[in-house]
């Protein structure tokens, strides 16, 4: 065994009340950093995942409509004029084939679907309720929304006068699988689809207000033969959507807006809370970088006659500076494999302690291997550097001093 | 006495001075020149204050002379840098101290091995049995598992030498090793010298306040406020 490492050992074992306490402190930390990582980590990737469930990652349209006024002052001059801001009619994608295969082949993109959608109204009998009438190609579709796995009842697969509607929509109307009701749009369009399936996206006012038929009936119910009005995107990185939505807007010209646009308090939310997790997790490392420090600057006090001893007997600078730097090291390594074990059998409890009032659990299990990782790397890391000081004053000890020191 | 180890003195001093402090320098030793052949059993006596600590930190390489010339195995130590000298003391000087200093954390036969340990730069089997053979010349065979805590000050002390001794050193530097020794256990402890002596060829300078030890001694080197006032020889002055 390498003399550094042999000595730092028996010196660490020899303090053992010592080197167990800061031990314990190294642990302590570590496992604050690994469940408050797995926590954090767990509720966002909760939340974003509910948000997400009814949201496309990426959403692009065209562009909204705009006035150009046919007359633009000179220099010096003015106009007096009123300007009418348009009505956002209900408008086509102009060549939305071309571009959906063009986002389609882009880096980041998992997935397109283009879809028609306009507002209408779904009837029967005396009930009437106001909808949104997507029209959609159910394949890609549910490549995006996974509808199909979010059924309550029938299939997601709606083909000619066939409507898929979500569960409230459907106690509204009072209508199971297999009815029909009818669907009416502006402009005095109306149609009798039959009930093909009944979802429950788990978002209410998704589940009352929508209803989903095939592209070619969308097309035809909202007056847009061979169009669609928007195109769905999902992403490999939701994080990366606004990347992809820049890219995409470039690329063909159209207004893509990513879920965090749409979502920005929510964004803000989850950033201020990962940035006061890594607030209290850098004083947490911080608070066990001092501990190390002053454990070992204490030993390096109380071993001044051995460290003198040692160098009298021809250990040099360097050696000696390195007997303290791994002490810093096994403390820091083997603290947080401690504190690792720890933190996620806090995990664990808390995870069954803490349910949904229907049982299931608040919080996504996540331990993942990487995480572990991180910890015990940064913990050594701060380990070896809170270890730097001492070491250097052991290491710059006068072993003629050091000796008469008795 | 043995062969001699090597050709020339084993240690070389010529007019070493040392002073300490920076404003108000105070002049410890005032030129002593000393000169210590291989082989030799060396008494280096004089009263507190005399300078003799500070002598033996000059010769252990500990700490450098103000002026004046310092050889150890004919290689001028007097500027050398701090590898140098810490290579030179893990390679030629075996050191015993008054209050035993063996490395609490290490066992008996451990701190045996220590300079072994130091020149290898790892902990090696290997080097077991020279440690056990040398506890066993000590006496100490059976407590080679001790810890330092569990020894009795003789027994450190013995423990002391056999690992000054472990690596072979062409000098040996005692300062007072009998000095907290009652009178019995402080002559076996210079038996142990002397049978290294003889045995070895090891020299050895041993700093004394014990005139039964000194009178033991090949020589005996005095010193008095920083200057060598006797060098005496057998019994008889050297110059």
């Amino acid at each position: 065994m390498i003399i550094e490492i042999f000595l730092a050992i028996r010196f660490l074992r020899e303090g053992r009340g010592q080197s167990l306490l800061i031990l314990a402190g190294v642990a302590v930390g570590v496992a604050v950093m690994v469940f408050l990582s797995a926590l954090i980590d767990g509720l966002q990737q909760r939340i974003i995942g509910q948000t997400l469930g009814t949201q496309a990652h990426v959403v692009v349209r065209m562009p909204e409509e705009i006035v150009r006024p046919l007359l633009e002052p000179d220099e010096g001059q003015r106009i007096a004029r009123v300007v009418q801001e348009p009505a956002q009619r209900t408008r086509s994608i102009v060549g939305w084939q071309r571009h959906l295969e063009a986002i389609e082949r882009m880096p980041g993109v998992e997935a397109v679907s283009a879809t028609v959608s306009g507002p209408g109204f779904a009837l029967r009998g005396a009930a009437s309720r106001s909808i949104v009438l997507f029209g959609v190609d159910p394949a890609r579709y549910d490549t995006i929304y996974a509808v199909s796995q979010h059924m309550h009842a029938g299939a997601f697969a709606p083909s000619g006068t066939e409507a898929v509607i979500g569960i409230e929509l459907a106690a509204d109307l009072g209508v199971e699988v297999g009815d029909r009701i009818r669907i009416a749009t502006a402009g005095d369009r109306e149609q009798t689809f039959r009930i093909a399936g009944i979802f429950d996206l788990g978002n209410r006012d998704v589940n009352k207000r929508w209803a989903i038929v095939s592209l070619r009936a969308g097309q035809t119910m909202l007056d847009l033969v061979g169009g669609t009005t928007s195109i769905d995107v999902r992403v490999h990185d939701v994080f990366a959507a606004d990347e992809v939505a820049g890219r995409i807007g470039s690329r063909t010209g159209l207004s893509a807006e990513s879920w965090m646009q749409t979502n920005q308090q929510l964004m803000v939310a989850l950033r201020s809370q990962s940035s006061s997790s890594q607030t209290i997790q850098a004083f947490v490392i911080l608070a066990v970088a001092m501990g190390i420090a002053s454990v070992l600057v204490v030993s390096v006090v109380q071993k001044q006659r051995e460290i003198g001893i040692l160098r009298a007997m021809g250990l040099s600078r360097q050696r000696v500076l390195r007997v303290f730097l791994v002490q810093g090291l096994v403390v820091g390594l083997l603290g947080s494999s401690v504190g690792s074990a720890m933190g996620a059998g806090l995990v664990i409890v808390f995870a069954n302690a803490a349910r949904n009032p229907d049982g299931s659990p608040l919080f996504l299990l996540r331990l993942e291997p990487p995480l572990f990782v991180t910890a015990t790397v940064l913990a050594t890391l701060v380990g070896l550097l809170a270890a730097v000081w001492p070491a250097r004053r052991a290491a710059r000890l006068d072993p003629a001093e050091a000796i008469r020191h008795v | 006495m043995s062969e001699p180890r090597g050709k020339g003195p084993v240690l070389e001093m010529r007019d070493v001075r040392k002073s300490y402090g920076e404003e108000v320098k105070v002049e410890v030793l005032h030129g002593i020149d000393l000169v210590v052949e291989h082989g030799e059993l060396v008494a280096l006596i004089g009263p507190s204050g005399s300078g003799k600590s500070t002598l033996l930190n000059l010769l252990g390489l500990l700490d450098r002379p103000s002026s004046g010339t310092l050889r150890i195995l004919g290689q001028d130590v007097s500027e050398a840098d701090d590898d140098v000298r810490t290579h030179l003391r893990a390679k030629a000087l075996g050191f015993v101290f008054q209050f035993h200093h063996l490395v609490p954390a290490l066992s008996a036969e451990e701190n045996v091995r220590l300079p072994l340990s130091i020149a290898r730069g790892r902990v090696s089997d290997a080097d077991v049995p020279r440690a056990l053979e040398l506890l066993g010349e000590v006496g100490l065979s059976d407590r080679a598992k001790a810890l330092p805590r569990q020894l009795s000050g003789g027994q450190q002390q013995r423990v002391a030498i056999a690992r000054a001794l472990a690596h072979d050193p062409p000098l040996v530097l005692a300062d007072e090793p009998t000095g907290n020794l009652d009178t019995e256990t402080a002559d076996g402890v210079f038996e142990l010298f002397r049978r290294f002596h003889r045995e070895r060829g090891t020299a050895f300078i041993v700093v004394t306040h014990d005139p039964r030890i000194a009178q033991r001694c090949d020589r005996v080197v005095s010193l008095l406020d920083g200057v060598v006032v006797s060098d005496v020889r057998n019994g008889h002055a050297k110059a």
